[in-house]
């Protein structure tokens, strides 16, 4: 049977706590799965520093953070969508899409031969378009899997392979390169000390925590995800949060794609292949189930945190790049299995 | 065959039994036994623990505490399949057979008779299954899908499975629950013939009527524990009752006197459309609820009372629903749940775990789920706000949670029950459907219920009360309508109203055609 789940933060309020409840939390040790994905990060840190002395280093630190901040971004969509009970695959593909136009626009601009005109962008117009191309195909899958219905496996499945298409399209399937400093700076610049995509990414992080607490949309994420249909009869809009959920997923993913184009001062037809499963890993690795109605933003970052970390550790300390799967795949199932004893004893 | 005239043996026996499930106790030390060639009744309100037993026993549940002995020797099921090949059988309220596959294919499901290359040997299948048929007095061919039969027939197919593995004990969970009475006297002959062959019956049930007529012995359950137990002809009706409920049945249903005033609730001509079938599952239904008043709606499983209620409630497809839903004499339309929230509707729904509650959600959560818009500014939620109205609520409603932050898994199903009420309590609602509100709540929360439903209608509330539990819709409602295959066929007022007459009205006609023609 199970007993108190470990995302429900338990604040203890004073004023209705009962010796029962007391008693209870003193021999509670799966209480200890609540900061398990936290211990493991932790783990990782030590066994790492210990191994390489290029680990701790603010240079390293820094560039972990760097490496994780795309991840966190198509991993927070992606915790908005499993809180759901879905599943969002094409952010990988839509962040290659938004980041080939975002340098395709930048570059050559957009050429109307019915008009015989080619529109210049600048860098905010060539983002700002490459971020509506993001939330449209969020929107679209949104669309597929709450009017038609379609499992979002399924349709995201459809629209992953789809969008990847229209990438080699758009590009011809060669690389876009040499984009310019100002778009560069999204990429690789610093602010105060800080590289400019972990900005990005904490703006977000903290904007999406905010809003999955406190208001109302996130309430019914919660509850859409736990029990759609309990949601409904107390009448959450349950396709309407879903879909927004969605369009979530595709402009983070699209934000993604901006930092990893400029970053890389290229667009290349395969960026953001298989991207996807390491944002997954990242929310379940951090508590969020895949049934739906679990998890939070903080799990999620250190989900992406571990998976950082493992990935710059193991090239430290010179773990070939098939060993480095292998890990990072045990790591999954590790974190999953932990999750399932804390709560499966009773 | 055993004799089974003399002193009866002993086949099973169950010592201090306990099973306890979060937050509540579902079987609390429970000792019995059971004897060869005896029907033995097992009667309680629902939730007191009935069902749970007879699942341990059937290895449904196998953590309990407590030792149980087959014929003196001691077994601890781990699983349904153990238990059967014990020879202990479980018949569920809710039939466990596939509707897609043939009565034989049902029978043998597990354990197909195969020939020499390993195929299955559908002859030999047959001329088994028509032998078995036969045993239960069923005239069927066995090629026929078991989703073509009536419950009644289903009953009885599930009960020449149980004789297809030779099962020395036969429990059977509500098999009277949907099935016309000219089935019931059916079943009960072949109780009575399986009685003759030394089996051993365990019938689950609440209808008293029938335990006075087909058993030998009785157990009474009530909040888990077993309260009384022996020679059926040593119980009266009304001690069965008094053991049952813990209390007379005047202090159990509280019903106050409330000022019954102005329509509020007014729904014509409602029909609701099967999505797969062309066929209506509510049909035409017209009613309506005054201020004050408590409108009991009752019928049979698969009468559509919940897809009224859900259709009311716009929680089905538009283009699924035809009628006109009116509160306080002015027609709205009410196209979604929020539609009717808006309009001043709440509901309560018949499985709480299923449609009423979020389960891994807290008590907070779940409370102010459709509360949400009126306690936020801006999208965002005023918690304190919130909170404060939670704590009005909980304490309101005498919600026993250790704080607003408990998950409602780990609540108690009455408490649990009061989560669902109070969530649409504090909308302040005109009109309240309650679909089957105590299903699976132990006798206390019942009452206190009760008195709250009360309370509820004395403060001006319109309310629907959709119960199954003739004695509970008899107690509780002001007004009664009955409802069988969709269609309303009945309406009484408190003082007309009767079990017989409910009863009549609720069973349904295709049931009576069937069983008459087979």
């Amino acid at each position: 049977m199970r007993m108190l789940k470990n995302n429900q933060k338990v604040d203890n309020q004073t004023q209705m706590a009962s010796p029962a409840e007391a008693r209870k939390k003193a021999f509670d040790l799966r209480s200890i799965s609540r900061y398990q994905s936290l211990i493991i990060l932790g783990g990782l840190f030590v066994v790492f520093a210990t191994l390489s002395n290029r680990f701790v280093t603010p240079g390293n630190l820094w560039t972990i953070l760097r490496q994780s901040s795309v991840n966190l971004c198509l991993a927070i969509g992606m915790t908005y969508v499993i809180l759901t009970g879905g599943i969002d695959l094409s952010v990988g593909s839509i962040l290659g899409f938004s980041g080939a136009v975002a340098a395709k626009l930048l570059k050559y601009g957009l050429s109307l031969t019915a008009f015989g005109v080619v529109l210049q962008f600048g860098v905010m117009g060539a983002s700002i378009i490459a971020l509506i191309v993001g939330l449209a195909t969020g929107l679209l899958n949104g669309l597929i899997i709450t009017v038609f219905s379609v499992p979002p496996f399924v349709a995201t499945l459809g629209t992953m392979t789809a969008v990847r298409g229209f990438i080699m399209l758009w590009t011809k399937g060669y690389p876009i390169t040499k984009l310019g400093e100002t778009f560069d700076f999204i990429g690789s610049g610093w602010i105060l000390g800080v590289p400019t995509p972990v900005w990005i990414a904490g703006v977000i992080t903290v904007v999406a925590s905010v809003f999955l607490r406190f208001t109302r949309f996130g309430r019914y994420v919660y509850a859409v995800g736990g029990n759609e249909r309990a949601a409904v009869l107390s009448g959450v809009n349950a396709k309407r949060t879903k879909l927004i959920t969605y369009m979530i997923s595709g402009f983070l993913a699209a934000v993604a794609g901006l930092i990893v184009t400029a970053r890389l001062d290229s667009a290349q037809p395969n960026a953001g292949l298989m991207y996807e499963l390491d944002a997954i890993a990242a929310a379940v690795i951090g508590g969020a189930s895949l049934s739906g109605g679990k998890g939070t933003i903080e799990g999620t970052i250190i989900g992406t945190l571990i998976i950082g970390v493992l990935n710059n550790g193991l090239v430290l300390t010179g773990v070939s790049p098939f060993w480095q799967q292998v890990a990072k795949g045990f790591i999954i199932i590790a974190a999953v299995i932990a999750e399932r004893i804390g709560k499966g004893r009773e | 065959m055993d004799d089974t005239m003399g002193e009866a043996k002993i086949i099973l026996e169950a010592k201090n039994i306990t099973k306890t499930f979060p937050g509540v106790v579902a079987v609390n030390d429970v000792s019995f036994a059971v004897k060869e060639g005896t029907v033995t009744a097992i009667v309680g309100e629902n939730g007191a623990g009935k069902s749970t037993l007879m699942k341990i026993l059937a290895g449904v549940y196998p953590d309990y505490v407590g030792k149980i002995f087959l014929k003196g020797k001691e077994v601890h099921f781990k699983n349904p399949r153990e238990a059967i090949n014990a020879g202990i059988v479980l018949i569920p309220q809710e039939l466990d057979l596939v509707p897609n596959l043939t009565v034989m294919e049902n029978i043998h499901l597990g354990r197909e008779p195969l020939d020499f290359w390993g195929f299955v040997n559908y002859r030999k299948m047959y001329t088994e299954t028509k032998d078995l048929l036969s045993r239960v007095r069923l005239r069927i061919d066995p090629k026929k899908k078991v989703q073509d039969l009536s419950t009644g027939q289903q009953q009885l197919v599930a009960i020449a499975k149980a004789l297809a593995i030779q099962a020395m004990i036969i429990i059977m969970d509500e098999p009277t629950s949907a099935i016309s009475e000219k089935e019931i006297e059916n079943l009960f002959e072949i109780v009575r013939n399986l009685r003759q062959q030394g089996k051993a019956i365990l019938y689950i049930s609440h209808k008293l009527d029938e335990i006075f007529a087909i058993a030998d012995e009785i157990m009474i359950m009530r909040d888990g524990k077993l309260v009384a137990r022996g020679d059926i002809k040593d119980f009266s009706y009304d001690d069965v009752v008094r053991f049952m409920v813990g209390r007379s049945i005047e202090q159990f249903y509280v019903k106050g006197q409330s000022e019954i005033r102005d329509e509020v609730l007014r729904v014509e001509n409602m029909s609701v459309l099967d999505p797969d079938k062309e066929d209506l599952i509510v049909d035409n239904v017209s009613f309506s609820v005054r201020k004050g008043e408590v409108l009991g709606v009752y019928g049979l499983i698969g009468a559509g009372r919940t897809e009224l209620m859900e259709a009311i409630f716009g929680f089905h497809h538009p283009s699924r629903v035809r009628g006109d839903v009116l509160i306080e004499g002015k027609r709205v339309s009410i196209r979604t749940p929020a539609d009717a929230i808006k309009a001043g509707i709440g509901y309560v729904p018949e499985d709480r775990k299923l449609s009423g509650l979020i389960l891994q959600l807290t008590v907070l959560l779940n409370f102010s789920l459709p509360n949400l818009k009126n306690l936020s500014r801006f999208g965002f939620i005023r918690m304190n706000q919130e909170k404060d109205l939670a704590h009005e609520y909980v304490k309101k409603l005498g919600i026993k949670t250790t704080s607003l932050n408990q998950l409602v898994e780990n609540l108690s199903g009455g408490n649990q029950q009061k989560v669902v009420l109070a969530k649409w309590l504090a909308l302040r609602p005109k009109v309240l459907l309650l679909d089957e509100p105590t299903r699976g709540i132990d006798v206390n929360a019942k009452s206190e219920l009760y008195s709250l439903i009360s309370e509820l209608a004395k403060t001006g509330l319109g309310i629907v009360l959709v119960s199954s539990e003739l004695p509970e819709v008899l107690a509780m409602s002001d007004r009664i309508m009955v409802m069988s295959e969709g269609k309303k066929t009945a309406e009484f007022t408190r003082e007309e109203a009767s079990e017989e007459k409910l009863l009549k009205a609720a069973i349904p006609r295709s049931f009576r055609l069937v069983s008459a023609s087979s």
